[in-house]
């Protein structure tokens, strides 16, 4: 007679599946992104009224309160804010993505050289390093910012340049842990070059670590573009920039509260559902992340 | 040994320190375009530019301009703003204790709120009081500065007319003998201005202290769990050690411990918003006129600003890391 | 008279793979200044049975079916929070297993065991006497260094400063033992307080805690997986298998000539200097989420029976003081 065991089947996944399970966050934090992403990508055929993202002025419709019409209300030249916030999620999440990528393609290889080949190399990325830690972030990108013309394009190149550290720092904390252990003496034995090892061995063994991050960094860039946007040294109007918007709002407060409040709902949203998934990433990899 | 460890952190915070003026200052000499005209703007004549340019000192080889800002930096000078027409250092220090009573009270609050919150959160481990604050965590992290004080500005000013919008004081400051108006008005009995300082403070500090509280909340309750889990504590409460005393003084030593660590970190961050929160309530300090310098492109100022919130960075780390071997002899040890 | 006694405990652990039956009517007992010990390969359920007793089995995964835990004639299991904590703390007490990690690090030794010596066994501690306001502070430090004294520690005085990590292991356990004899338990439960040592550390520890049996008039529990240090210190042995107990015996007796199929091999696989090859037990330990149908150890038992796979057996009076879980003994028959 065939004994029929009690011992549950699960597969690995499954196992994966029940901690992320236990975090339903983490599922809001996920779809928040995925809406906005999607928000982002059909902006022009979401948006209401395509048009006032730009430069369209309609004096007529000035300062309507929401509405039907316009459930965000509109703005001192008439553009409905709805549209606009809309087509500022494009900004927000293209910043994003682009001061992620610089900092992660600039900072990790960075800090892979500098923990695996150590000696002169080590010394010299990592004191660059400590140098540009030794100012806080959105003050050294308020620095670069101030030296270069004011758009969009260097503010974002502002950001990823105060970035990229933080990553090397990860990234050498890393490979200082696993550079230690068997699998890299393997296959330094069979005589890998140097380069294969350190990007084919020891860095997929920090993609948990590094995609909680980069999770989490998406949010706190999103936040500084807007700060910056917020002080006028981003993307300039009539760029629909959330932070710019806040920003020209300020002015007409407190009768004309649409015109700020939204665009700030905005930005918490979707740093929200970042810092939400960001976090239940680290759950679900038992990870632990600066 | 504790000697040696000092001083040997001491050089290499001034090595650091030296690299940091460097950066900051290729940076804003290296520029695309010309910081004279930048700052004169189009209109300029030529002349003026020139002008401009040669009493910047902009016309000299670069090593002799970092030779020259180098030799100002012992002398306590940081060069001319171009808006204030004066040195910048001395913009800085009138600046300075704004700057610095906004941000010790928002970490104060930090640690004071967030730390009691983190524990109790452990201790009450997915039960209500946890639910919520891990909400409020999420809440504070995401929020923006910027906005978030607009909002409060909006909520207890507009609204309920409780607190003043902008400003740090509404009538005349207390008697300068710190710069710090709360403890200057306590000190010269002077309460009206006390109370009056205290209610301009309430909401930028509050703005400010939101993302560090909701941080240390997390922080401090992630510990608080490791803790309870660990054999010595387990141990403990074994033998017979009263809980409270077993939680209170053992494991919360232990925890403190790792979030001092995080402390260092988060007063970085906050110091990058404050530039953020003082322009948004007209606070006097250090941070708006690093905006403004920015904003019209007073590169003296710029450079100024950065350096000292670089100086001030580096000391408070530093600190936080002496502290820490201090609470943890194993560290304390090790060096 | 019997210290400690536990009838029929049966334990189950929830986990992600489905329940795991970790101990299955366990029966054991501690008589006044007897030392028993609990011998049994890892993952047996050893450690689970001191575990429940001391009450740190976290309690949800940890289920009780089954069984009491009876120490002077109160049934822990059944006790409220309250008193349990306080005849626990008065008359047991605890040497863990691992001194590296059982101790406080942040802590010196004598403020640890100030602390224990003064407020141990209490739950609520005024706030005055928290931050050591009172007096007493002074003794208990003083009578730290007495108890360290006895066990031996060289210069207790200097020790009391120190903090674990500038202490061996073999110190650490003396400090443990130490802690644990603060309040003159009864009932000491040591789960393997030498596995982590050195060979040459562990007699001294052995004979360190021969020495308090005598003196103190102790009953001891001694969980253990090494047979030798079993046979050196203890008065009666119960051998533990697959979550059972599979048979006890006066030491003597049961080394002698042990009688379930398990105890005969565990001493035959204790390597000797002379003679036979080395010999272990084949198979594996079982898996407590789907145990053996009967006897948990009949798949490696060389004496296999039909019987053995269909009922469990269970634990007969063979002798005077003997026991054995066994169906080739249980109809009450010798060999």
């Amino acid at each position: 007679m065939e004994k029929v065991s009690r011992r549950r089947q699960k597969g690995n996944l499954a196992r994966a599946f029940h901690r992320f399970k236990k975090n339903p966050l983490s599922f809001v934090g996920l779809s928040i992104i995925l809406i906005m992403v999607l928000v982002a990508i059909l902006a022009p055929f979401i948006a209401p009224y395509p048009r006032d993202s730009a430069g369209a002025v309609h004096f007529k419709q000035m300062f309507q309160p929401p509405s039907w019409k316009h459930p965000f209300g509109t703005d001192e030249v008439g553009r409905d804010v709805l549209s606009r916030v809309i087509f500022g999620s494009r900004i927000s999440l293209m910043l994003g993505v682009v001061v992620l990528s610089v900092a992660v393609g600039v900072g990790v290889p960075l800090g892979l050289f500098a923990g695996y080949f150590g000696g002169r190399v080590e010394s010299v990325i990592m004191r660059i390093t400590d140098i540009f830690l030794a100012i806080p972030p959105l003050v050294l990108a308020l620095a670069v910012t101030a030296v270069l013309e004011r758009n969009l394009y260097n503010s974002m190149f502002a950001i990823a340049f105060t970035w990229w550290p933080w990553y090397t720092r990860l990234a050498y904390g890393e490979t200082l842990s696993k550079k230690e252990e068997d699998f890299v003496e393997v296959s330094e034995s069979l005589g890998a070059s140097r380069l294969y090892i350190v990007f084919r061995e020891i860095l997929p063994n920090m993609t948990s670590s590094l995609l909680v991050k980069i999770t989490l960094d998406m949010g706190y860039a999103i936040l500084v573009g807007a700060a910056l946007g917020f002080l006028g040294l981003g993307a300039q109007p009539p760029t629909p920039e959330w932070g710019t918007l806040v920003s020209l709002g300020r002015i007409h407060l407190p009768k004309m509260w649409w015109l700020s409040t939204f665009a700030g709902l905005a930005i918490f949203t979707t740093v929200l559902g970042f810092n939400l998934l960001g976090d239940g990433l680290r759950d679900f990899f038992d990870v632990e992340v600066e | 040994m504790r000697g040696t460890y000092l001083l040997y952190r001491l050089i290499y915070m001034v090595l650091v320190l030296l690299g940091v003026s460097l950066l900051i200052f290729f940076l804003a000499r290296v520029v695309p375009g010309d910081p004279a005209r930048l700052a004169l703007g189009p209109e300029a004549t030529q002349e003026q530019v020139a002008s401009l340019r040669h009493k910047l000192g902009l016309d000299r080889p670069l090593y002799a301009q970092y030779y020259v800002f180098i030799r100002g930096l012992f002398k306590g000078e940081l060069g001319m703003s171009l808006i204030t027409k004066r040195d910048v250092f001395k913009d800085l220090i009138q600046r300075l204790p704004a700057t610095l009573e906004l941000v010790v009270t928002a970490m104060l609050i930090a640690i004071i709120g967030g730390i009691p919150l983190g524990v109790l959160s452990a201790l009450h481990k997915d039960r209500t009081i946890d639910q919520i604050s891990r909400v409020f965590a999420f809440a504070g992290v995401s929020f923006p500065r910027f906005w978030i004080g607009i909002m409060f500005q909006i909520a207890f000013a507009y609204i309920l007319g409780l607190l003043p919008i902008t400003g740090r004081i509404s009538g005349d400051p207390p008697t300068h003998i710190t710069g710090l108006y709360l403890l200057d008005s306590l000190i010269t009995r002077d309460f009206p201005a006390f109370v009056d300082s205290f209610k301009h403070l309430v909401l930028p500090a509050l703005t400010l202290s939101l993302s560090p509280l909701a941080q240390i909340t997390r922080i401090t309750r992630a510990n608080m769990i490791e803790q309870l889990r660990k054999d010595y504590s387990i141990v403990m409460r074994t033998i017979g050690m009263p809980e409270a005393v077993n939680i209170y003084k053992y494991m919360l030593k232990n925890a403190f411990t790792s979030t001092l660590t995080v402390i260092g970190l988060l007063t970085g961050w906050m110091i990058g918003n404050a530039f953020v929160v003082e322009q948004v309530f007209s606070w006097p300090g250090m941070a708006r006129y690093g905006v403004n310098s920015v904003l019209r492109n007073d590169f003296n100022a710029v450079v100024g600003v950065t350096l000292v919130i670089g100086v001030g960075y580096v000391v408070i780390n530093l600190i936080v890391d002496l502290l820490y071997g201090y609470l943890d002899p194993r560290i304390r040890l090790k060096r | 008279m019997t210290v400690l006694g536990i009838a029929k405990l049966k334990i189950h652990f929830d986990t992600i793979d489905g329940t795991a039956e970790v101990l299955d009517d366990v029966c054991l007992s501690v008589n006044e200044a007897e030392v028993v010990g609990l011998v049994g390969e890892t993952g047996c359920g050893k450690s689970v049975t001191a575990k429940t007793i001391l009450g740190s089995l976290p309690m949800p995964p940890g289920k009780v079916l089954d069984g009491k835990i009876l120490f002077f004639g109160d049934d822990l299991l059944r006790l409220d929070k309250r008193d349990r904590h306080r005849v626990m703390s008065e008359k047991m007490s605890y040497i863990p297993q691992d001194p590296m990690t059982s101790l406080n690090p942040v802590f010196t030794v004598g403020e640890q065991m100030g602390d224990l010596i003064r407020w141990q066994g209490r739950r609520r501690i005024g706030p005055l006497e928290f931050l050591g306001l009172r007096r007493g502070r002074h003794n208990s430090v003083a009578k730290a260094v007495q108890l360290l004294d006895r066990v031996e520690i060289p210069a207790p005085k200097e020790i009391v400063r120190r903090y674990p990590i500038e202490l061996s292991g073999g110190m650490r356990q003396r400090v443990l033992i130490a802690m644990a004899l603060i309040g003159r338990p009864s009932l000491l439960i040591a789960d393997e307080p030498t596995t982590a040592l050195d060979v040459t550390i562990q007699k001294g520890i052995l004979k360190l805690i021969e020495e308090k049996v005598e003196e103190e008039e102790l009953s001891v529990l001694y969980i253990t997986h090494n047979l030798g240090v079993a046979r050196r210190l203890c008065n009666r042995i119960y051998v533990m298998y697959g979550g059972t107990i599979a048979e006890t015996a006066r030491t003597k007796d049961l080394l002698k000539a042990p009688m379930h199929p398990y105890t005969c091999g565990l001493i035959r696989s204790i390597p000797k200097l002379t003679g036979d090859e080395f010999k272990g037990i084949d198979g594996r330990i079982p898996d407590y989420i789907d145990p053996p149908t009967g006897c948990r150890f009949h798949p490696r038992c060389p004496q296999v029976m039909e019987i053995c796979e269909q009922e469990k057996p269970e634990l007969v009076k063979v002798e005077e003081d003997r026991l054995v879980a066994c169906h080739l003994f249980s109809r009450g028959g010798g060999r």
